[in-house]
């Protein structure tokens, strides 16, 4: 392959590094920049610009909420709002227990379901505040014991 | 198997299947995944079996049709059918009803919401019989994952009459003549585009499609290759064939993950073929293709970026010139074109330049795919000739506003566009017209907003979502969306000043001119636009700390009517903060300092009721005071 054309296998090879091992490890980063040649330093910055890379572990349950347009202006702040009081933590952010981590994005494009709240790959739509708590506790049943710690 | 001749190979296709089937095809599109329709899909497939049926009935996951709101979708071909909502229990009455006995299920239909009469074929929807969908309509017919259907509908005909009969000079001069622009934003001319990069002479020329379809709200790409990827990859050797470029990409956003898997699906079915890799249907052509996943970045939808990214780099835009068709991925001159684009292009070929540019407006020809999202009845994908008004998407495709509001304003092309207002409805859309009114075609989100949307709000999303998204590479965009977002989120909390206008305009127009890349020289647009359609909602916000639409949580007050409440412990029960209190059949009461504004109560208060209302500005200091008062005592 031509030299500069072998630097191109970076994101993907970052992808298969965050799907074996749930995010992008210290030793990941080593192992990339060694086999590309390149220093780890550009490999981190390349990690950190980009959104689908973490550096930190995910939690067991991944909680995914749309900020489209869309969902926007059909009340997905409040959803976020809701979200970030019952797991007592700010979206991007895993729980302490690594029960679950609450991320958001800027569409998924299932836009006549908004707003949308994707719970382990599971759709949930037009959301409403109160059915919230419902939804997170119907995948672990932790999660009161959480809030009552 | 290589193939040579394609019009054999779709002879042999077409005779292979057995025309007496029917069909239960299913909408595999990711909103009608959501609904859960591979349930469906499954649930039709056992039935069917369960029935001994499998010899004379098929089932087939299409892409998507587009009537997002009412998924899933259920259409019964060849008598074209169509049940919206089916849900798994509905599985076994269509199967018996429909199938067997050719009878209607009457509760599955589509009942047009004014004369509430019930329609039995797709094309008779509203939704659909206004539309014109020569780029889109194929998606309903075909299962993506089967390359042997869209060569049933006529598939890579184009490219054998460009590969036999047409030099690359003329291909050029047809896309040229056919008035084509690029649907990802900016309508530059695809053909002046391509013909920049032929005239390059280097010895590697690389060809782009650009699926970073990042708009929020926008997802028309993605049903393309998610429903008919293989159009994508015939347009996309046609273009290659006509520059010269003998190795492509196609960069898909990570958050499309079904649009990743068809499109790759897609790629090793057309090498299987012979229509990708060397001497393409025998011909002198080779043309190789990738399929290239982004990482989760708004700004690698900007084309230098873009080939940033491919690269193996942060998605860094760079200055213009050199253009990307003279200088390019790896310094190589590379032609990059937007999905939808590239969608088109096999269709100007089959029907000719002629035809194609009798569809739409003087300086915009074709028809452009919008999603129409938001406060909409119809949340979906239209496809509509070019000037078209905004009046004909939103009432007579998209079927009003929800729940009887009224109109406020409908956003295009994503955080780069803008917001028109209702005065404007009748605009007939194309690149130009929305450009004059401030916004921009933009990939084609459609987001319909309605009374109660707050347009400052909306201005502070945008600028929200922008600022977040900067790549931070220059100045202007990286601090000046920052600025433009605090002082919107100051508005927003009712902590405005008067200077705020000013402030704001003069920034805007900064921001505009100084920035590097698309990015930054359109993100000011919401800003722009909100204040020049929607200044009084500004000043009602800084003059008043009022929220005319009661959308913005630090200026308003959720508040119990006193006469209305029947003390049925609803809202208390449900309030998440124990902000309620009352006892049954006494009146409840909010405390306002432990309100968290979530609406819970709004929401959940009975119809008959109503006792939950908001307020804003005077009214809601005088509510406040009266509780004060009153605590007092």
């Amino acid at each position: 392959m031509m030299e500069p054309r072998k630097r191109g296998q970076l994101i993907h090879l970052l992808h298969q590094a965050q799907t074996q091992e749930g995010y992008i490890s210290a030793e990941a980063i080593a192992a990339i920049a060694r086999k590309l040649k390149i220093s780890e330093g550009e490999v981190f910055g390349v990690v950190t610009f980009y959104k689908g890379f973490s550096l930190k572990p995910q939690g067991k349950h991944k909680v995914t909420l749309c900020m489209g347009t869309a969902c926007h202006v059909r009340g997905a702040p409040l959803i976020l709002d809701e979200l970030e009081r019952t797991l007592q933590i700010p979206a991007g952010e895993t729980t302490p227990d690594g029960l679950f981590t609450l991320e958001t994005v800027n569409c998924v494009g299932a836009c006549a379901l908004g707003p949308i709240v994707i719970v382990d790959g599971e759709y949930h739509g037009q959301v409403k505040p109160r059915e919230v708590k419902n939804l997170l506790v119907k995948v672990d049943e932790n999660l009161d014991r959480l809030k009552e710690q | 198997m290589k193939i040579t001749n394609i019009e054999k190979l779709k002879e042999k296709v077409i005779n292979s299947r057995d025309k007496t089937k029917t069909w239960v095809t299913v909408c595999g599109g990711t909103g009608c995944h959501a609904y859960g329709c591979m349930k469906v899909v499954e649930a039709f497939q056992e039935e069917i079996k369960k029935k001994n049926l499998v010899d004379t009935v098929g089932v087939r996951t299409t892409g998507c049709h587009g009537f997002c709101e009412r998924g899933p979708l259920v259409v019964i071909q060849p008598e074209g059918i169509f049940y919206q909502r089916v849900g798994v229990d509905d599985v076994p009455a269509i199967v018996e009803e429909t199938v067997v006995n050719k009878k209607i299920v009457e509760k599955l239909l589509y009942r047009d919401p004014q004369t509430k009469q019930a329609i039995i074929h797709e094309q008779d929807v509203p939704f659909y019989s206004k539309q014109k969908r020569i780029i889109f309509g194929n998606n309903g017919l075909i299962d993506p994952t089967d390359i042997r259907d869209y060569i049933a509908v006529d598939g890579y005909q184009a490219l054998a009459k460009v590969l036999f009969e047409m030099t690359a000079d003329e291909v050029i001069e047809e896309i040229k003549k056919s008035g084509l622009r690029g649907r990802g934003g900016a309508g530059f001319l695809t053909g002046l585009k391509w013909e920049i990069c032929r005239r390059e002479s280097a010895p590697i020329k690389y060809l782009i499609c650009n699926a970073d379809e990042g708009d929020p709200g926008a997802y028309m790409d993605r049903s393309l290759l998610e429903g008919n990827p293989q159009s994508v990859i015939e347009g996309m050797i046609i273009g290659a064939y006509a520059i010269g470029a003998t190795e492509g990409f196609i960069y898909v956003r990570m958050e499309y993950p079904l649009a990743v898997k068809n499109i790759t699906i897609a790629i090793e079915q057309a090498r299987k073929f012979g229509l990708l890799g060397e001497s393409i249907l025998g011909s002198e052509f080779s043309f190789e293709l990738h399929v290239f996943k982004g990482a989760g970045a708004f700004v690698s939808g900007e084309e230098t970026s873009l080939m940033a990214s491919i690269e193996g780099r942060r998605a860094f835009p760079r200055q213009k010139p050199p253009f990307p068709a003279q200088k390019g991925l790896w310094g190589y001159p590379t032609n990059i074109n937007n999905v939808e684009t590239w969608a088109n292009v096999p269709l100007i070929i089959n029907k000719g330049a002629d035809w194609y540019s009798k569809i739409g407006t003087k300086s915009s020809k074709g028809t452009k795919i919008f999603s129409l999202v938001g406060k909409i009845n119809n949340t979906g994908l239209v496809e509509v000739p070019m000037g078209i008004s905004l009046r004909e998407i939103i009432y007579e495709i998209g079927g009003g506003i929800k729940d009887n509001k009224k109109f406020k304003a409908v956003q295009t092309g994503g955080p780069s566009g803008g917001c028109i207002p209702a005065e404007m409805l009748d605009l007939p859309i194309d690149f130009d017209t929305l450009t004059k009114a401030g916004s921009m075609m933009g990939s084609g989100g459609m987001i319909v907003m309605d009374e109660d949307t707050c347009m400052v709000d909306v201005a502070r999303y945008f600028l929200q979502f922008t600022q977040e998204e900067s790549c931070g590479k220059c100045v202007p965009c990286r601090l000046g969306t920052r600025q433009l977002y605090e002082i919107l989120t100051r508005i927003t909390k009712g902590q405005g000043e008067p200077e705020d206008l000013k402030r704001l305009k003069d920034l805007a127009k900064t921001v505009k001119t100084g920035s590097l890349c698309g990015l930054g020289q359109t993100a000011p647009n919401p800003v722009l636009t909100t204040l020049k359609y929607f200044r009084h909602e500004y000043e009602a916000h800084i003059f008043r700390h009022e929220c005319p639409a009661l959308s913005c949580k630090d200026l308003i007050i959720y508040y119990i009517e006193p006469e209305k409440c029947v003390g049925c412990l609803l809202c208390l029960k449900n309030c998440p903060v124990g902000a309620i209190s009352g006892e049954r059949k006494q009146v409840h009461v909010i405390d306002q300092e432990l309100c968290v504004k979530c609406g819970a109560c709004l929401d959940v208060c009975p119809p008959k009721v109503r006792a939950v209302s908001k307020y804003t500005g005077k009214k809601k200091q005088q509510i406040l005071n009266k509780e004060k008062k009153a605590r007092r005592r």
